[in-house]
């Protein structure tokens, strides 16, 4: 399926070109997240922040996505030694705990939907549903490849041979991770 | 430069509960009014501590080459210094205009 392809430095070349996306990607949430911090307490009418964030069921959220980084780094060390049955499983898991990380966030949108915050309401909801959806689009982008090569394991296609591939994936998927762990704070917890 | 061997199963999952015990530390700060005037720089260290364990440990960029460490932190300071410069821009204009 896959085949080594190295630098002059000895380096996998996808893994390097896909440290360089995610430097872009650095870029693209610090904007999204400098947008929200600067118009952060400019919205003339409500909701606002405190009558609308959820903590309790956030930090639900948050915990959700660190196990999920947990299961991703497991399933890799699995593929890595060739214990492919331990590797499928852990794959399922982390794909599963980011539908249930999606469900939380479509739970959270449509109670905001509800209480009257929308993507047009005020400045608050603009930049929160931009930052967040963005953020949610990058997990739903991460559970297809995870599911995609969860349904090649199960077809025999995915080995140690294509560990790096399934690391390039966890890369995408710690990466999604830690932007989280910057979003719960600045967004929820810094209010 | 050459890439190294990853962690053990062991430090993933003790990596995992620090990270645990450290969202919860940072929820519990949130609810507790003494911690108000410290309440910032408290959750953006800990966000900070979470942020590089994940990137060393699982993102395993401890153990692989320096010139990833390199691709990934060059964006990232740039990303941190115009997000810092963007809000002095924007707050340090507020402050001329109000005089406070």
């Amino acid at each position: 399926m896959s085949h080594a392809h190295h630098t002059s430095m000895g380096l996998d070349n996808r893994k390097m070109a896909f440290w360089a996306f995610i430097g872009s990607e650095c870029l693209l949430f610090g904007s999204l997240i400098s947008t929200y911090l600067i118009y952060k307490g400019k919205s003339t009418v409500g909701p606002f922040p405190h009558d609308v964030l959820n903590i309790p069921f956030t930090s639900f959220s948050t915990f959700d996505l660190l196990m999920s980084s947990l299961a991703m780094v497991l399933a890799l060390a699995a593929i890595q030694r060739g214990d492919m049955k331990q590797g499928k499983l852990w794959l399922l898991v982390t794909a599963l705990l980011g539908l249930v990380f999606l469900g939380g966030q479509y739970y959270e949108f449509s109670s905001f939907v509800h209480e009257g915050l929308g993507l047009t309401t005020n400045l608050f909801g603009s930049t929160f549903f931009v930052l967040t959806g963005t953020h949610g689009a990058h997990v739903t982008v991460g559970v297809i490849w995870l599911l995609t090569l969860w349904v090649q394991a199960l077809r025999g296609k995915l080995g140690p041979e294509q560990a790096v591939t399934v690391e390039i994936t966890g890369l995408y998927w710690h990466f999604v991770d830690v932007v989280w762990i910057v979003i719960f704070t600045l967004v929820y917890l810094i209010q | 430069m050459s890439e190294q061997a990853h962690a053990t199963t062991g430090t993933y999952l003790r990596i995992a509960a620090i990270l645990v015990m450290i969202t919860l530390i940072e929820v519990g700060v949130f609810y507790v009014p003494a911690f108000q005037p410290v309440l910032v720089p408290l959750l953006l260290v800990l966000s900070l501590v979470k942020f590089v364990l994940v990137v060393l440990f699982y993102m395993h960029l401890k153990f692989d080459s320096r010139l990833f460490a390199f691709l990934f932190s060059g964006p990232l300071l740039l990303a941190v210094g115009v997000m810092i410069g963007l809000l002095f821009l924007f707050f340090g204009a507020v402050r001329l205009r109000t005089g406070t």
